[in-house]
């Protein structure tokens, strides 16, 4: 028996010493608002405080917790500081998918109690143990110090709360690894260390019978339907357990089923599983002269994607000034702080199944054609979504659940560890470009020839979606009437690269913006003034042959830097002036995106229902990863209705209850289910119009006649939008997408150039959103997506077997994202909801330009190849034979 | 699940450690991580673990002799939070740069000795302070110096049935006024690319350039290339930090 006190009261644990404090908080307490995020002490979730002291309890033995005072988030939520505390983090949007929540509050708890009014500094210093991948951290800052928060009632274009924020906060909310039925099974999957193998496995039966808390060894012959599952519906390349051969290091080959003791001790080399290592082919540039990873691809080329108008060649030749030049960039990883979690359970001849996911909707698809079951067999309850940023598009850890559960007719849950997750998911495509841009003398461009390599790793994924989108947006938001862009997407034998924020663009507008940076200087503008020349307006024709006629704000976001950019370079070139190893720069990058996908369907649905109890329930089928699309969708739906927030009831994401609105990426939801949520609330505002006889009242609440609305039929509106595209001819030429989100960010940093090592100092971001239904969320997108930003530009790549945890693969942590500041332009889109569009990815794609672009103004270094950790920064600086 | 002790006497360890297989553990921050890096790929362990964080000799700091001894499990946040004579400034800002404040409160100055990594941010002010470890066993006890307990990556002169349970400095080099320069990729949460400490007797540490930290004595460092830099810019940097180094103590 350990005695230990926690939450105030004292408790007897019969566990064993070594039992971490994590787990007999969560298993044994129940007290699941503690997360595991890497089991390693590297992202601070699971932080709890042990008689008043920060620790990971995740690296805590019990046996050292004997007679110990632990606070945990539940104890929290029930003291006053602590309810104040939350209250400030609402306030503030502190809280985004409400992972790192739990940790940051903890921490945040500690600090304010020896020190009641921190700095930012010592903000950062007291809660730099703990990782947040959504917020950027500078909302927990301003949460944590008690800086006045704006909020607002819930109108279109108020600062409302998130409507899903209490649970976050309060440690109730309920991610994939905090729900399973108490006599689930554990699984887990058995992955190739090996980047390309061949494999046989040997006798089961003997191994079972050796293992007797192993109830089943699950192979590819288990799959009763498909073994194969992917984003397109012509590639379904993904096997749910490989046959026979390994296509990158983490590919599956089989999973072990049994008690959660049997199944965490098993040693893998207890299996009966022969390996013949074969040479993988880790470069792409090698995989396109290399023996074909499948048959469908023979050259190795999932897709190309292109783009041609004019003609470039001929315009460059005529050009008074041309820039050229290589990029490389690194495999990136997703790193949500929420590894892929879930449970399956059969119930009779259908399947439920829970999970963190983006997109329960090809959740459905792909568990239906893995188990040869129909959709209606198929149940997806989305758990709260612990981060996704498009590495939960996917289906990974839903497909081998879904057959476990229905081969063994038992409910099976799995949790997998950060490594797992890492070598097991999607990554951002590395890319490698070349690209040649020219312009006139008076700087106005003429002509790009764009060519990318992206490496998509073993199988499709969404590879096909970066190699389509990439040449649509090579030119950046700009005029170039000159255009050839070509992206590949080529297998190789490395992690399967999908869908991560920005679907390939980010990698894009690193060459772009250094090319026009490059004109600039050679044409004698100023780098700003030529972004501002050539910033494409309404009336412009986009390289696609795509007329903007409405909401292109490109040029308004430029001209909103102008003030700072101005003011920002004299302070440089002031302090450059006074030597020493620290050069000041400033760098600009501009930015658009396409909202949903590129030139093909993506609707969704939605319904609010008026039941006959007068309650008004909307069934929102878009899953809030942390984004804010609930709240989002909540205020345009009450807006439409005449009604307050709080008079609507909420479903989310069950695909038993909701119409499928879609995934959650390609920044969609706000611009797309925000209009199909529009339909639907001004469908139901008319029936209701319609179908009573009285006298209305929209009040706060609905009423007839002065009594609540109780119709003796329940109404339904139903709304649905597709936004209208023309698929792309083989010159790349149509309509690809119905609206475009533009942006225009600004960087300030200082370069010390003996050590090559960078520091932010700040940012500002002006972002087209056509209308900020929330400006806090847009904020709070804009922040968290230049955090992820700064990550690409400076200190993220995957490496696999080499950097499989969050110590070695280093996200940006407290001090890494420094001030920001938004400014909204509002540009209304006449197909969006209220005039609005999207903010989720293009608050990342500007940002590690904008980056590139200030170490080059500091230095004079062009970096080619990012990350730019300080050894190439290093050499890129003894290579100018400046410094 | 492996057995687990937690004596309060450092003899009851000692005979413990004699007939036993297991771990020693303190603050817990190197063993679960290598535990959680082991099960990910099919190797799970399940040592017996011998705790030794509630033996009050391994604890705390105090002057004694003619130096300062520093039990062996003393935490990191310990060090930060005692004003302590200048010759400790570099230790003390070693421990706020390890980790986070969660890995502060828990882990050990010994634990971060004998986990011996080459990115080790105890090493390089300990050695710039010429401090001693002492180890003890049922047979008595040894004092080495902290150069010579550390042999290599991982691999450190404690048999395996001897405890590290303190260390010791002089005071001559507690009295001299120190400081430590740690060079990463990011703010917080960082394994060091390279490390420096030096004090204002003139003795200077490099870290992460070798298998173990080390003193510059003439002879050269000798980095490898690994995800968080080259080799070259290794060599480049730890000379310029050095001299940064210098400076301020010069300043």
């Amino acid at each position: 028996m350990i005695p230990l006190q926690v939450n105030g009261a004292a408790r007897q644990l019969d566990l064993p010493g070594q039992v971490r404090l994590a787990d007999a908080l969560r298993d044994t307490l129940g007290l699941t608002g503690t997360k595991l995020g890497c089991d390693a002490g590297d992202c601070g979730a699971c932080t709890v405080l042990v008689d008043g002291a920060h620790a990971c309890a995740c690296l805590v033995p019990l046996g050292q917790c004997e007679g110990s005072r632990i606070e945990t988030v539940e104890g929290l939520a029930q003291t006053a500081e602590g309810q104040a505390l939350m209250a400030r983090f609402h306030a503030h949007g502190a809280a985004q998918c409400g992972i790192c929540t739990p940790g940051m509050l903890m921490a945040g708890t500690e600090l304010l109690r020896r020190n009641p009014s921190p700095s930012e500094a010592e903000v950062e210093e007291a809660l730099g143990g703990v990782l947040c991948r959504c917020t950027g951290y500078r909302r927990i800052i301003d949460a944590i110090r008690g800086v006045e928060a704006a909020v607002g009632a819930g109108a279109v274009g108020d600062r409302l709360p998130r409507v899903d924020g209490a649970p976050k906060l309060d440690g109730t909310e309920r991610f994939g690894a905090d729900l399973a039925p108490a006599d689930a099974l554990w699984m887990r999957a058995i992955r190739s260390p090996h980047a390309h193998a061949r494999f046989v496995l040997g006798d089961m039966a003997g191994f079972l019978a050796a293992h007797p808390g192993i109830r089943a060894v699950l192979t590819a012959g288990d799959v009763p339907g498909r073994n194969g599952y992917g984003i397109y519906p012509h590639i379904k390349d993904q096997p749910v357990f490989a046959e026979e051969r390994v296509l990158h290091r983490g590919d599956p080959v089989c999973a072990v089923v049994g008690t959660r003791r049997a199944v965490e001790a098993l040693r893998f080399d207890a299996l009966p599983l022969a390996w013949e290592v074969l040479t993988p082919v880790t470069d792409p540039g090698v995989a396109l002269r290399s023996e074909a990873l499948h048959a469908q691809f023979p050259d190795n080329v999932l897709t190309t994607g292109f783009v041609r108008r004019g003609d470039a060649e001929a315009a460059l030749a005529g050009c008074a000034h041309v820039a050229g030049g290589e990029w490389q960039t690194s495999f990136v990883e997703h790193a949500y702080i929420e590894p892929e979690a879930g449970f399956a359970r059969r119930i009779g001849d259908r399947i439920e199944l829970w999970s963190s996911t983006q997109a329960p909707g090809m959740d459905r698809e792909e568990v239906a054609g893995v188990l040869g079951l129909s959709m209606d067999q198929v149940r997806i309850i989305p758990s709260a979504c612990g981060g996704g940023f498009g590495g939960k598009l996917d289906a990974g850890i839903q497909p081998m659940l879904a057959v476990a559960a229905w081969v063994l007719d038992h409910p099976v849950r799995a949790v997998w560890s950060r490594t797992e997750s890492m070598a097991a998911s999607t990554k951002r495509h590395p890319a490698r470009i070349a690209a040649r841009a020219g312009c006139d003398a008076e700087g106005r461009l003429v002509a790009l020839d764009f060519e990318g390599i992206y490496d998509t790793g073993a199988y499709a994924s969404w590879g096909p979606t970066v190699a389509g989108r990439v040449p649509v947006h090579a030119t950046g938001p700009y005029r170039v009437p000159h255009v050839r862009a070509r992206a590949r997407a080529v297998h190789t034998h490395q992690p399967p690269s999908g869908a991560f924020r920005g679907f390939g663009v980010p990698q894009a507008a690193v060459a772009q913006e250094m090319l026009w940076d490059r004109l600039a200087d050679a044409a004698g503008l100023d780098r700003l003034e030529f972004r501002i020349r050539n910033a494409l307006v309404a009336g412009d024709t986009t390289a696609t042959g795509q007329l903007l006629e409405h909401s292109a704000g490109q040029r308004l976001c430029f001209e909103a830097l102008r003030p700072a950019w101005i003011e920002w370079r004299e302070q440089a070139a002031a302090r450059n002036a006074t030597g020493g190893v620290l050069r000041h720069g400033v760098g600009v990058a501009g930015m658009w995106y396409g909202i949903g996908n590129t030139g093909m369907s993506n609707p969704s649905e939605m319904r609010i229902v008026l039941g006959t109890d007068g309650r008004i329930t909307f069934f929102n089928g878009a899953v809030d990863i942390g984004q804010g699309s609930s709240t989002v969708l909540m205020q345009i739906a009450a807006e439409t209705l005449g009604l307050p927030v709080a008079a609507l009831g909420h479903v989310n994401g069950d695909t038993a209850a909701t119409l499928d609105a879609g995934k959650t990426s390609a920044s969609r939801q706000t611009f797309v289910s925000g209009r199909a949520a529009q339909e639907a609330a001004a469908a139901l505002r008319d029936k209701i119009l319609r179908g009573s006889n009285g006298c209305l009242g929209w009040d706060g609440a609905l009423t007839l006649d002065g009594a609540p609305f109780r119709p003796s039929e329940a109404l339904e509106g139903y709304g649905r939008f597709d936004p209208p595209t023309v698929p792309l001819d083989a010159e790349g030429q149509g309509i690809p997408y119905a609206t475009y989100g533009f942006a225009a960010q600004l960087c300030a940093l200082a370069v010390d150039v003996k050590l090559g090592t960078v520091k932010l100092e700040r940012f500002v971001a002006a972002h087209d959103v056509g209308r900020a239904i929330n400006p806090t969320l847009v904020e709070g997108q804009i922040h968290g997506g230049i955090a992820q930003g700064i990550g690409l530009a400076l200190m993220e790549e995957y490496i696999p077997g080499r950097t499989e945890n969050l110590h070695d693969y280093l996200i940006p942590s407290f001090g890494d994202v420094p001030p920001i500041d938004c400014i909204l332009i509002e540009e209304r889109e006449p197909l969006g909801p209220y005039g609005a569009k999207g903010v989720g990815e293009p608050a990342l794609v500007a940002t590690a330009p904008a980056i590139l672009s200030a170490i080059r103004d500091a230095t004079g270094a062009e970096i080619h190849r990012i990350p730019a950790l300080p050894h190439r920064v290093l050499e890129a600086l003894h290579s100018t034979g400046r410094w | 699940m492996g057995a687990y002790v937690r004596p309060r006497e450092l003899r009851a360890a000692l005979e413990v450690l004699a007939g036993s297989d297991g771990q020693v553990i303190a603050g817990g921050t190197d063993i679960f991580p290598a535990r959680a890096h082991a099960a990910a790929w099919g190797a799970p362990r399940d040592s017996d673990l011998l705790d030794v964080t509630a033996i009050e000799a391994m604890r705390g700091i105090s002057r004694e002799g003619f130096g300062w001894r520093i039990g062996a499990a003393t935490s990191w946040a310990a060090l930060r939070d005692t004003a302590l004579p200048p010759g400790f400034d570099a230790l003390r800002e070693a421990a706020r740069q390890v980790g986070g404040r969660q890995v502060q409160a828990r882990a050990t100055l010994g634990g971060n000795l004998c986990n011996a990594s080459p990115a080790a941010d105890g090493v390089p002010p300990l050695l710039v302070l010429d401090a001693e470890v002492e180890l003890a066993s049922l047979n008595g006890s040894r004092r080495l110096a902290l150069g010579d307990f550390l042999l290599g990556n991982r691999r450190t002169a404690r048999a395996k049935d001897e405890l590290l349970v303190a260390i010791h400095v002089h005071e001559a080099m507690a009295q001299s006024p120190s400081v430590f320069l740690k060079l990463g990729s990011r703010a917080h949460l960082v394994i060091s690319i390279v490390m420096v400490a030096a004090n204002a007797a003139g003795r200077v540490a490099v870290g992460s350039c070798s298998e173990v930290a080390r003193l510059l004595d003439g002879r050269g460092l000798s980095p490898i290339d690994d995800v968080r830099a080259t080799a070259d810019y290794r060599r480049l940097a730890a000379a310029e930090l050095v001299a940064r180094a210098r400076e301020r103590l010069a300043a």
